[in-house]
């Protein structure tokens, strides 16, 4: 018996979201007395790897082959499925992330095994049962769902559990599973990927912007505020259906539900549809000129003012405190 | 071409969400029900694809008689039919296999759904029906050009976006900006009416997972104002008493 977290690289590195998978897979693997395996696809060097032994991975499984040097969801869901087999794995755990949610649910038929994506906490046993706590109607409630399946898989969300050290030795092993030829039916021609931004899914600290903005060119500001931070940027659904911001920095409830340490929001109402998507987040602040904006119901910090007032001083006081 | 969209049958995005029977249960007293708005999305762009004769568009739900009104919708948007899987939705496996084995019977050429359902925000019945049937799968895309044989898909990854191809059959799950959400119009609301809804008994296979109770996020506590004047101490509050920067 034993745990198996996968480690989704990109470039070659680990992101923050895949410690905290490592460090939740330890957790569960303490719970039952066993060990965590973890399973790399694609060329990572060998420190990378090793390095994986801080959060708890005793043994860590590299698959490096360069037709899986992109993400292929079938292939890698087929090794995957193999290594869960080959570690006599019972429980399998991967991040939430995009890549995430299109693999979790293939390993799944593979394994048949029962799904639980959007984790938020530690699985419950002391009942005798597998319950895993995990976000529903996009972040209005949580789901206490039941495992029912002998093998389990958990798709942590990012920010939910943290990262927490737990020092073994990590044995890195070569894994050489074969690729049938039909699971890369899918191929990856392009990866577009901006390198000078924080991407929001995994952000820590978010400043959100909303139609109080008045237009496109009024971003700046929201900009140098979040580069002041190191957080990211994002939006509410009204100025993204206006391509006054792009698709994807719309939070809510039909875009993507989020849960950072910080969300500030700055002339964004606080529509149900919204809060559904950032009241997870730990800590909100909202800035809005209406002190009747339903925002400041849910929010624990508050300003009530003009954004194009308030912003200014707020940038003017992080500059003056890096300074 | 063919193309098979998976709807589901959700309340409205508006809902205040509670819960009966000692938290187990959603209370759906008054709820309005709608098209998951993802399958709208995924429904818009399958139309665009057909029009001008270029193929047939086959709704696909797995539901009990009370989601007709919510297929009846999708067929009023501008599906050609609809196909109603006699059996209240257990889990993702549950429904994928439905839908899988219902595939397995007709003709299609790609299957598209939605992102997530906004109830149990599951990501997973696309990606489950591509495993279902052996065929590739792409998660979130937020745009897709099909000419019936051969694919260009937008996936949407962490701070960017892959670019895929694919030949043959596939199932895709639709974000934002694979297509604008189509609104129906007079003549498709009376069409809607008439157009084939053919009902199919489900296929008998386990459930995997079970909801065995919600729960309610804790309220926050009151929100701590700091005067517009003195904004500079929002970020004093930030660092040394939220600690969060």
């Amino acid at each position: 018996m034993s745990v198996l977290v996968y480690v989704e690289q990109v470039e070659g590195k680990f992101k923050k979201s895949v410690f905290e998978a490592v460090s939740y897979a330890k957790a569960i693997a303490d719970q039952q007395g066993s060990s965590l395996a973890a399973i790399s696809i694609g060329n990572v060097a060998e420190s990378e790897l090793k390095a994986l032994g801080t959060y708890g991975a005793s043994k860590v499984l590299t698959v490096s082959n360069d037709q899986l040097k992109n993400f292929v969801n079938q292939a890698y869901a087929s090794i995957i499925a193999e290594a869960a087999g080959k570690e006599n794995a019972t429980v399998v755990v991967l991040s939430n992330s995009f890549s995430g949610k299109g693999l979790a649910p293939r390993i799944a038929v593979k394994l048949k095994a029962g799904l639980v994506d959007g984790a938020v906490e530690l699985p419950q046993t002391a009942s005798g049962k597998f319950l895993v706590k995990k976000t529903a109607f996009s972040g209005k409630a949580f789901a206490i769902t039941e495992l029912t399946s002998a093998v389990k898989i958990i798709a942590l969300n990012p920010n939910a559990f943290g990262v927490k050290e737990a020092s073994v030795d990590a044995v890195v092993e070569a894994f050489s599973p074969e690729v049938k030829s039909t699971d890369l039916n899918a191929i990856v021609k392009e990866i577009v990927r901006a390198t000078n931004k924080v991407s929001l899914p995994d952000a820590e600290l978010v400043v959100s912007a909303g139609r109080g903005l008045k237009g496109p060119e009024n971003w700046g500001m929201i900009e140098e505020l979040a580069g002041l931070l190191g957080a990211a940027t994002a939006c509410s659904k009204p100025v993204s259906d206006a391509d006054w911001r792009p698709h994807s920095e719309h939070v809510g409830q039909t875009g993507i539900a989020i849960s950072p340490n910080l969300y500030i929001a700055i002339g964004i109402s606080g529509a149900i549809q919204h809060l559904a998507g950032v009241s997870s987040s730990k800590v909100i602040v909202v800035i809005n000129k209406d002190p009747e904006a339903p925002f400041f119901k849910v929010a624990d910090y508050g300003i009530v003012g003009d954004a194009f007032e308030v912003v200014p001083k707020l940038i003017e006081t992080l500059k003056a405190h890096k300074g | 071409m063919k193309i098979l969209v998976c709807i589901s049958n959700v309340p409205d995005t508006t809902t205040k969400i509670t819960f009966t029977n000692d938290n187990t249960q959603f209370n759906t007293a008054g709820v309005q029900f709608i098209v998951n708005p993802y399958d709208e999305i995924a429904l818009s762009r399958a139309i665009e694809l057909c029009e001008g004769g270029k193929g047939t568009v086959t709704v696909i739900n797995v539901g009990e008689s009370q989601t007709d009104p919510t297929i009846r919708k999708a067929l009023a948007i501008g599906a050609d039919d609809a196909v109603r899987i006699n059996r209240a939705p257990r889990d993702a496996y549950y429904t994928a296999y439905q839908i899988a084995e219902y595939a397995k019977t007709t003709e299609f050429d790609i299957i598209l759904c939605g992102r997530e359902s906004i109830d149990y925000n599951g990501s997973q019945v696309a990606a489950m029906i591509g495993e279902f049937l052996d065929i590739p799968s792409v998660s979130i895309i937020k745009k897709l050009d099909y000419d019936g044989i051969s694919a260009t898909l937008e996936r949407e990854i962490e701070g960017g976006k892959e670019i895929i191809s694919i030949t043959g059959k596939f199932v895709a799950s639709c974000s934002e900006g694979t297509a604008e959400p189509k609104i129906p119009n007079m003549r498709g609301i009376m069409s809607a009416r008439t157009k084939p809804l053919v009902v199919v008994e489900a296929k008998e296979i386990e459930q995997l997972t079970k909801v065995q109770q919600f729960e309610t996020p804790a309220p926050r506590g009151a929100v701590k104002l700091v005067p517009a004047e003195e904004a500079s101490k929002l970020i004093d509050l930030l660092h040394q008493e939220a600690k969060v920067i």
